[in-house]
């Protein structure tokens, strides 16, 4: 197994070498068909894994690749672990990236940079997969940042585009935010557990938990709240948690197929997979816990809010991206890992396949993004219609979907979660990610409508060329649009309560919410009658309801709202301002502490006064001296002579 | 009865003077010069002196290096002052300050 | 032929005859002659044979133990016990290795963009690197002093000659600042030198000291090392020197003259002071972490791409200081050695990033002749090539897992943390502060539409251009995806440092 698990890494690592140095000699379609190949090959090998552990009951394999540096008796390894959450992950991964690799033949077609396009994503393939199947925080970090890295230079992908790369450099700096308290929390688990491997960590989980830590003199914080907070910061800076959340919207300035794989399916969910991994940790720390809920459940809410008033198609998918990711860490929070990684695999899904139409839409209309000039599209692209309709009912949990059973297990586990909760903070989780779904709903169909059905908008010109492009933009769209629409219904049960996961989720028992739902869980229709009880289905029908209404019947209507209520349309159309607070207060403060160091600390006190006032001073004590050399001989004679009578006076005195 | 310290007293007055003349003269480069012969005068005066007192030869053969130096001296500084009067036109040390810092 | 037992000084007088074989030749005052080619090519294969001697020091070293090795001892000055005595451990060996490495590459990054006097620019660097080897296999302190000197000249000359429009200023900054520092430690060498009877470090090393001598001993070696590598606040001749010199010496100043300071607290002041360290261990973190988080912000108002870089290396080296002086803040348990070890290792991985840093704002300079990052935008479209190293070196700078900037950052913070949680805290703001700076940098050199018919012109790397960067990115991937060997290399003899600097003198 030890070979295919390295063939799965280094196909895409070699392909990217390769396209990215040798592009121009391979070609265009040397370097697509190379790469798809060995994404291709990665998934298939993908698939052999998952089905080795899953239905040939296969063994978890943990074992070390090679070391990469030992001091201290620390070791630190480059290794794989491989049990069904990594399987899992892995599975997801190499197959929406197969998709997105087909897809991109279609969308970057006219494109200069197309080799470097393919090199830069089955580089992304290869860093996923080092994160995903890391058996040690080192390896997990390094993923981390590579992830980053390649996501850095996609959305600077278009290196003229201002926005473009500014978009970039700030997804870059906000991640390393995020990696900064990602980083500090590695170190504590040093500190605390002697160990980077997370089988000897997770071990120790105990022993850390009845450690505590004085970070402010005084005051004692148990040890694994402190790692679980810091090592979930990370997970804000690369799930786009709020207030972290902002590289993610402006990331869409980066071309469509990589906001599908990078900021929608793969990449964003690295940190939900993290605390997932990290469950053996954050069970043990309530209070990490409760953090995680309340960061979610403000992601899950206010982020779909800000959906609602975005005009550009991938602006509005991003904002549901973040919404969904808030639910995802909402789960975590919880202790519902399986429906997290649950939600996340299906999420991958129809929201890759939701760009990937968005993409399929930006092509036929010339690259036109902006959805108030759309409209009426289903009959010119039936397929991406279709397909669209299928994300978008997955998305906002049409009975039967995949998006249904992920969407509904979470919000049941978090109704449930008040039983081992301490107080509010799980009511309101419950709140906001009810609420949620009626956002999800609204926001999705007033985009959904907006961009398909009513007044054409667009130019005569645009309309002309409408039509559905190649297969290769096609095909992905058909194959993801079958997992979307189905997957659900078939996993939903081992998935979430038949112990797909084994060892590699541990869940206190006081917390098992998912094991209290699997007592009253008998198959997937049962799950679907019981859910029809529920709210959720009915709030994400008045959502969608509501945007027929506002969008296609009254269509003046939301323009009149947004007049009379301009304050809080002000409020979302600003992001609640924390584009400002960042450029503004951090970027801006950061540049005038580092301008008031420089030109006053190092010019002015540093080097004018202790370096040049140095010099300065010994230039004039200098000046002074000087005076007594006259020059005339006799002076100088006198001054010997004077000299000589009191160095003889001293002789004799003494 | 002329004893040691009427020379010595002789030599003492002979170098202060000359001392002075070193000090007090700013206008000509040549007295200068024979005040330092004058010194060095002086000090031969106390070499014979003590020569005399101790028994003792050695300060008189010291007196000769002396006086053989002071020749040279004596011969090379005239030859610096033509050569400065050549170039500068005058011999007055109170126009001298070139080495002023 | 056993070379072993002259290895060590072939490294040093190698390039140092070399170099005035160069310089005795010359180039006939004509840099476009074919005698001047003559000496390029001279120039190049000393500095490569060198490295080929560095390159059999390091398979015939024995990394299993922490004695002296490639020992050579003979006596110099009999009169004041005075001995010609060499050895590289551990610690030194690694140095040795980064600055054979370097030198071709600076010769080759300098090979016609030199119109003046290339034969001397070159014969100065060749005797530069024999004096930098010197200095890190001498264990004489009067041999090590006399290296230790020697080398300003060389440096010296290469600003104040080949360097840019304020390079006057500049060399006499350079050259006082790290003059008034090392007379000091002159001082204190000779005042342990009258109480050991000799100038052996070893005897140094063995020799019982009050707290108060070890305490003002400290004083003397900080003065003469914090200069050098350096520390906050004597740095500011850093970015002043970088600014004038010529590209091949802000690459050597950067990459190796720096380490001489790093090198100098882990061989003298710790082994030899316990107690005086420990004393000061508290102002010695304090003063490498404003140099990290300090340096960091000062980086980011730069407009000058050397001036960039310079204070990044200051923020870097911060690392190195910081990951030396952990030790007694850890107390018991372990931890100390990955603080070590990671400045050693960020001292080779910041020797690689920061010269290529350097060299890739050499190929702009020859170019366009200008350093102001405002002159530049767009580059990446017209030099592809050039551009992805630069990212990559970026990258290194901004401490990317998998480059080599990583490897000493990671070992230093979690070292740090096992100090105290805010150690590690402010260490950690390189992350983001390094990033900011590097990145915004490459933001607005690299990418964007092209911004003049400056860089419209650019052509992209030459053969020897792409020879150099890319044997530097490959060191850099190297030592970041497989830093093993480099850290077992390492690891005996901090491990004996660590005995040595845990026993109190007193």
């Amino acid at each position: 197994m030890h070979g295919i698990h390295l063939t799965i890494v280094l196909a895409p690592l070699f392909a990217a070498i390769i396209a990215g140095l040798f592009g121009r000699q391979i070609g265009r379609a040397g370097s697509h068909w190379l790469t798809i190949l060995a994404v291709g090959l990665s998934f298939a090998l993908s698939i052999l894994v998952l089905k080795h552990l899953y239905w040939d009951g296969g063994q978890i394999e943990n074992y070390t690749v090679y070391t990469w540096a030992v001091s201290d008796g620390l070791h630190m390894n480059v290794g794989f672990l491989i049990d069904r959450l990594t399987a899992l992950m892995m599975a997801v991964v190499t197959f929406v990236s197969l998709m997105v690799h087909i897809y991109t033949i279609g969308y970057m077609t006219d494109d200069p940079g197309y080799q470097r396009f393919y090199s830069y994503i089955s580089l992304f393939t290869f860093s996923m997969l080092m994160l995903v199947m890391a058996n040690n925080f080192l390896q997990l970090f390094f993923g981390w940042e590579a992830v980053g890295l390649v996501s850095y230079l996609l959305i600077g992908f278009w290196l003229k585009k201002e926005t473009a790369i500014f978009a970039g450099l700030k997804a870059f700096l906000v991640n390393r935010v995020g990696d900064f308290g990602f980083i500090l929390g590695i170190a504590g688990v040093v500190m605390f557990a002697g160990s980077l491997d997370y089988a000897t960590v997770f071990a120790a989980a105990g022993a850390i938990a009845s450690q505590s830590i004085e970070i402010i003199p005084g005051r004692e914080w148990n040890a694994m709240t402190v790692i679980c907070i810091l090592l979930f910061i990370g997970a804000m800076g690369k799930s786009a948690q709020a207030p972290l959340h902002v590289w993610l919207p402006d990331s869409m300035e980066g071309p469509t197929p990589i906001s599908a794989l990078i900021h929608a399916a793969t990449m964003v969910t690295a940190g939900i997979f993290m605390v997932a991994r990290m469950s053996p940790l954050f069970e043990l720390s309530e209070t990490a816990l409760a953090v995680v809920v309340t960061i979610g459940a403000i992601t899950a809410f206010s982020m779909g809010l800000l959906g609602i008033v975005q005009n550009d198609i991938k602006r509005v998918i991003a904002y549901s991206t973040l919404s969904q990711l808030g639910y995802m860490t909402v789960a975590l929070g919880v202790s519902a890992y399986s429906a997290a990684i649950f939600h996340l695999m299906t999420h991958a899904f129809f929201k890759a396949l939701l760009f990937l139409a968005a993409g399929s839409v930006i092509i036929a209309m010339h690259h036109e993004q902006d959805i108030r000039k759309m409209g009426g599209l289903k009959k010119y692209l039936p397929i991406t219609y279709w397909t669209a309709l299928i994300a978008t009912l997955a998305l906002v949990g049409f009975p039967g979907t995949s998006g249904f059973f992920s969407k509904d297990a979470l919000i049941e586990a978090v109704s449930e979660s008040h039983w081992h909760g301490q107080g509010p903070v799980y009511w309101i989780a419950y709140l906001s990610v009810l609420l949620g779904v009626f956002v999800t709903a609204l926001y999705s169909f007033r985009m959904f409508f907006l961009v398909f059905h009513g007044e054409e908008k667009m130019d005569k010109e645009t309309k002309s060329h409408l039509q559905e492009t190649s297969w290769v933009v096609t095909v992905p769209l058909i194959l993801l649009a079958i997992p979307s629409a189905v997957i659900g219904w078939f996993t939903i049960g081992p998935v979430l309560f038949a112990d797909y996961f084994g060892d590699s989720i541990v869940v206190a028992a006081n917390h098992d919410v998912l094991a209290y739902l699997g007592q009253s869980f008998h198959g997937s229709a049962g799950f679907m009658l019981h859910a029809l009880l529920g709210p959720a289905v009915y709030l994400a029908a008045a959502g969608a309801g509501t945007a027929w209404y506002l969008y296609l019947k009254r269509p003046e209507l939301p323009q009149l709202w947004r007049q009379k209520m301009s304050g809080l349309y002000d409020l979302l159309d600003n992001k609640y301002y924390f584009d400002d607070l960042y450029i503004k207060g951090f970027a801006a403060g950061g540049r005038r502490v580092g301008q008031f160091l420089w030109q006053t600390v190092d010019v002015l006190v540093i080097d004018g006064m202790l370096v040049h006032g140095t010099a300065n001073t010994i230039g004039r004590l200098a000046g002074v001296l000087r005076q007594l050399q006259t020059g005339y001989l006799y002076h100088y004679a006198f001054a010997m002579f004077i000299g000589l009578v009191s160095f003889l006076g001293w002789l004799l005195w003494f | 009865m002329i004893g040691l310290q009427h020379y010595l007293t002789l030599a003492a007055i002979l170098f202060s003077m000359s001392i002075a003349g070193v000090f007090i003269n700013r206008r000509n480069l040549i007295l200068l010069l024979m005040c330092i012969e004058l010194m060095l005068l002086a000090v031969n005066f106390n070499f014979v002196a003590f020569s005399r007192y101790l028994g003792d030869e050695t300060g008189q053969v010291f007196v000769f290096f002396i006086l053989t130096v002071a020749a040279a001296e004596a011969a090379i500084g005239l030859a610096i002052l033509v050569v400065l009067f050549r170039n500068r036109r005058s011999i007055d040390v109170q126009e001298l300050d070139s080495m002023k810092g | 032929m056993d070379l072993s037992h002259i290895i060590l000084s072939l490294l040093t007088w190698l390039p140092i005859s070399g170099g005035i074989a160069v310089l005795m030749a010359g180039d006939g005052g004509d840099s476009a002659s074919s005698r001047a080619a003559g000496m390029r090519l001279l120039s190049l294969s000393v500095s490569l044979l060198t490295f080929v001697l560095s390159v059999f020091l390091y398979n015939n070293f024995d990394t299993t133990t922490a004695s002296m090795q490639f020992v050579e001892r003979s006596p110099w000055i009999e009169a004041l016990n005075v001995e010609y005595f060499l050895g590289v451990d551990g610690i030194s060996a690694p140095l040795i290795l980064l600055t054979a490495f370097i030198t071709p590459l600076v010769i080759i990054a300098g090979w016609d963009s030199i119109k003046e006097r290339p034969a001397q620019y070159f014969a100065a660097f060749l005797i530069l690197e024999g004096l930098m080897i010197g200095v890190f296999a001498a264990l004489d302190g009067l041999l090590f002093y006399m290296f230790w000197e020697a080398m300003l000249v060389p440096m010296f000359l290469i600003i104040g000659v080949w360097g840019g429009k304020r390079r006057i200023y500049a060399t006499m900054k350079f050259f006082l600042f790290t003059f008034l520092g090392s007379v000091l430690m002159l001082v204190a060498f000779i005042y342990l030198y009258n109480k050991a009877g000799s100038f052996n470090f070893f005897a140094f090393v063995e020799l019982p000291l009050s707290l108060l001598e070890q305490q003002l001993i400290f004083i003397a070696f900080l003065l003469a090392f914090a200069v050098k590598v350096p520390m906050w606040p004597v740095h500011t001749w850093l970015p002043d020197a970088h600014v004038e010199a010529p590209t091949g010496g802000s690459v050597i100043l950067a990459a190796v003259m720096l380490k001489m300071g790093g090198y100098g607290f882990v061989r003298l002041s710790l082994p030899m002071l316990p107690d005086g360290s420990m004393y000061f261990s508290g102002m010695m973190i304090a003063l490498s972490l404003i140099a990290i988080v300090y340096i960091g912000f000062v980086a980011l108002m730069q407009t000058d791409m050397k001036k960039l870089i310079a204070y990044s290396s200051i923020a870097h080296m911060g690392f190195v200081t910081l990951g030396f002086f952990l030790f007694w803040s850890i107390g018991s348990g372990s931890g100390a050695e990955l603080g070590i070890t990671g400045g050693m290792v960020q001292m080779i991985s910041h020797g690689l990033v920061s010269g290529a840093m350097f060299l890739c704002v050499g190929v702009l300079y020859d170019r366009v002749h200008s350093r102001q990052i405002a002159d530049y935008g767009g580059v990446a479209n017209t030099m592809p090539i050039f551009a992805a190293f630069m990212v990559l070196f970026a990258m290194a700078n901004a401490g990317l897992p998998g480059t080599s900037g990583f490897v000493g950052e990671f070992m230093v913070i979690i070292a740090s943390f096992k100090a105290n949680f805010w150690f590690a805290f402010l260490a950690a703001s390189i992350m983001i502060l390094g990033a900011a700076y590097t990145l915004w940098m490459v933001k607005r050199v690299i990418y964007g539409d092209v911004a003049n018919k400056n860089v419209a012109a650019l052509k992209d790397l030459q053969p020897r251009e792409f020879i150099a960067l890319g044997i530097l990115a490959f060191a850099v991937l190297l030592v970041g995806l497989w830093p093993a060997p480099l850290v077992d290399m390492m690891s005996a003899t901090v491990n004996e440092l660590l005995t040595q600097i845990s026993q109190s003198k007193l």
